[in-house]
């Protein structure tokens, strides 16, 4: 029979559930500029339809390996790249947390995205879960890396903002 | 602006060269149920998978010719077949995965069963239970196998066909897409996984867009800011005989960024000012002894085998209906690459699929154009950058392979159905 929580496992698990909350907050407010700083700077953000993960293949929709990739996605989205207008909100479960290993909590939350575009209608873009490990080492948690692993591997038109 | 000088206009002069192609035939449910017909299971040869995907015995992959379901399958003796996934009795699914491994493909409705090959190999009850039922005493099992579709290789790539009048699959792709394959096919290959991209668009939006050069460094700031492809590289777009394939290849290391920044000027993709905190993204290998750095080869009527920088995938064009398509791309790269060009070919993965950095926009540049001409019955588009006529150019700066599928469209279709 499982006993009651400690202190410490529910302040990781409230300190995982929070940093997750952020990312996804951060994405749909279109608060992209402040996305990479949740990261550590050599971390491993990586988008990747389970599809291939369930087949041990490494092909990833997006694939970055440090912070500056991120930035670089964000700059991209901005500056470069042609897409439809179109928003996210992202809808989280409850994140669990699967082990600990020092200052590294790795944890598991499901999450849908939708995808609001110009013609105003919202669908189920994306849904899947993260597997992150997260590093609350720090005055604030910062994932070290983050892989979202998504059920939907028909994508709508294209991927350009993080998931 | 007057009607005549809108350059869609229906009634506008002639010109003596240049393309126009009538909208309707992206929007007519007409043109796309004769193109499943005249095309699809017409005289064409069309990409079914790689033989990577099916390595052993047994191995099967579920995909479409055009619409169409079919099963790629390898059988015991190491031989690949194609049949279409229905089963004869009442016409349910045969396979229902997308991929697996089977002795032989059996229907879970009645049962009945095949070997790899499509043929029908068991039906239960066939002789009745307890002397009731039974099929007729006169039916015979091998008239009732599963669709079964020539299916030739070049190269690794399975080509299958519902033409038996059809030439052999390397004279229905010519010597320059055969040349083609087998240079980017030269050694075993490894699957390195798919992507799948819906596009709410017409699936020859995006045959055009890959015949296309002159889009190319103007959509994509990837490709001019980077240098990976202007039109001002050396490089080529050149058909087959019947021009209905395309090959578009550059050599990024043809590049002369002063001269190229005069060419482009102040457009939008050449942004000297746009720059990458991590270039990692682009740092790669030169694999090829020819140097050349861009291959698009677009294989009527539903593939695209490519490398850009040290990405090599097959695009392969799934339609689902007159305003919408399946893209699905299985990326791969060599048998012996060492562990860093692994790890350059996921890298460069950004750049291609449906969140590639290039690729991505052309999801929407297909998107733009099936918003735009939504319930056009007559008005046509204009093709003719570089001279107008489905000619090979030893630039960039043309859109010749557009008219050369148009021209074999045109043979195969028609632009001019009766209006139902």
């Amino acid at each position: 029979m499982m006993g009651l929580p400690t202190l410490e496992q529910m302040q990781l698990q409230h300190a995982a559930a929070q940093v997750n909350a952020l990312h996804a907050e951060l994405i749909d407010d279109d608060r992209l500029e402040e996305w990479p700083d949740l990261f550590e700077e050599n971390c491993r953000y990586s988008v990747i339809s389970a599809e291939n993960h369930n087949r041990s293949l490494n092909l990833a929709a997006v694939f970055c390996d440090s912070r500056g990739m991120l930035v670089d996605r964000i700059v991209s989205l901005r500056r470069a790249n042609i897409f439809p207008a179109h928003s996210y909100r992202h809808i989280l479960g409850p994140t669990r947390v699967k082990s600990t290993s020092g200052q590294i909590v790795t944890a598991q939350t499901n999450y849908v995205v939708l995808m609001t575009r110009n013609d105003g209608q919202t669908s189920i873009y994306n849904s899947g879960k993260y597997v992150d490990e997260i590093d609350v080492s720090g005055a604030a948690p910062r994932f070290l890396s983050k892989t979202a692993i998504f059920d939907t591997h028909l994508i709508d038109t294209m991927m350009v903002r993080p998931i | 602006m007057s009607i005549r000088q809108q350059t869609d206009a229906f009634d506008q002069a002639p010109s003596t060269a240049g393309c126009r192609v009538p909208y309707r035939v992206f929007t007519d449910r007409q043109y796309y149920d004769r193109e499943q017909e005249n095309i699809f299971k017409g005289n064409c040869w069309s990409f079914v998978g790689l033989e990577a995907e099916v390595p052993q015995a047994g191995d099967f992959k579920s995909t479409f010719v055009g619409e169409t379901p079919v099963i790629l399958t390898r059988d015991s003796d190491g031989s690949l077949h194609v049949v279409v996934n229905r089963c004869a009795h009442r016409g349910a699914l045969v396979c229902r995965e997308m991929r697996g491994n089977r002795a032989s493909l059996e229907c879970v409705y009645h049962q009945w069963a095949y070997d790899l090959k499509g043929d029908l190999i068991g039906v239960p009850f066939r002789r009745g239970l307890k002397g009731q039922g039974g099929m007729p005493g006169d039916f015979d099992m091998s008239q009732h196998n599963l669709r079964q579709l020539r299916t030739e290789t070049v190269g690794g790539l399975v080509f299958a066909s519902f033409s038996e009048t059809v030439e052999s699959c390397r004279d229905f792709l010519g010597p320059i897409v055969v040349e083609q394959i087998e240079r980017i096919m030269c050694k075993p290959i490894t699957v390195l996984g798919d992507q799948r991209q819906r596009i709410r668009g017409n699936w020859k939006l995006y045959a055009e867009n890959t015949r296309d050069p002159y889009h190319a460094s103007l959509l994509h700031l990837f490709h001019n800011t980077f240098g990976l492809y202007r039109s001002t590289q050396t490089g080529e777009a050149l058909m087959d005989a019947n021009k209905r394939h395309s090959l578009l290849y550059s050599i990024a290391a043809s590049n002369d960024d002063a001269a190229d920044k005069q060419a482009y000027g102040d457009s939008r993709t050449f942004d000297t000012e746009f720059k990458l905190q991590d270039m990692s993204l682009l740092k790669g290998r030169q694999e090829f002894a020819d140097n050349v750095t861009l291959v698009i080869l677009a294989v009527y009527p539903n593939l695209v085998l490519q490398q850009i920088q040290n990405t090599l995938a097959v695009r392969q064009t799934v339609t689902y209906g007159p305003d919408e398509f399946e893209l699905v791309w299985t990326h791969f790269g060599y048998q012996d690459d060492d562990a860093e060009m692994q790890a350059i070919r996921l890298k460069q993965a950004n750049l291609i699929g449906p969140a590639g950095l290039i690729s991505m926009e052309d999801g929407e540049a297909v998107e733009i154009v099936q918003d735009a001409i939504v319930g056009e019955a007559s008005a046509t588009s204009y093709i003719a950058m570089g001279g107008g006529r489905a000619e090979d150019a030893d630039h960039l700066v043309t859109e010749g392979a557009i008219i050369g599928f148009w021209d074999n469209y045109r043979e195969m279709v028609g632009f001019d159905l009766e209006p139902a």
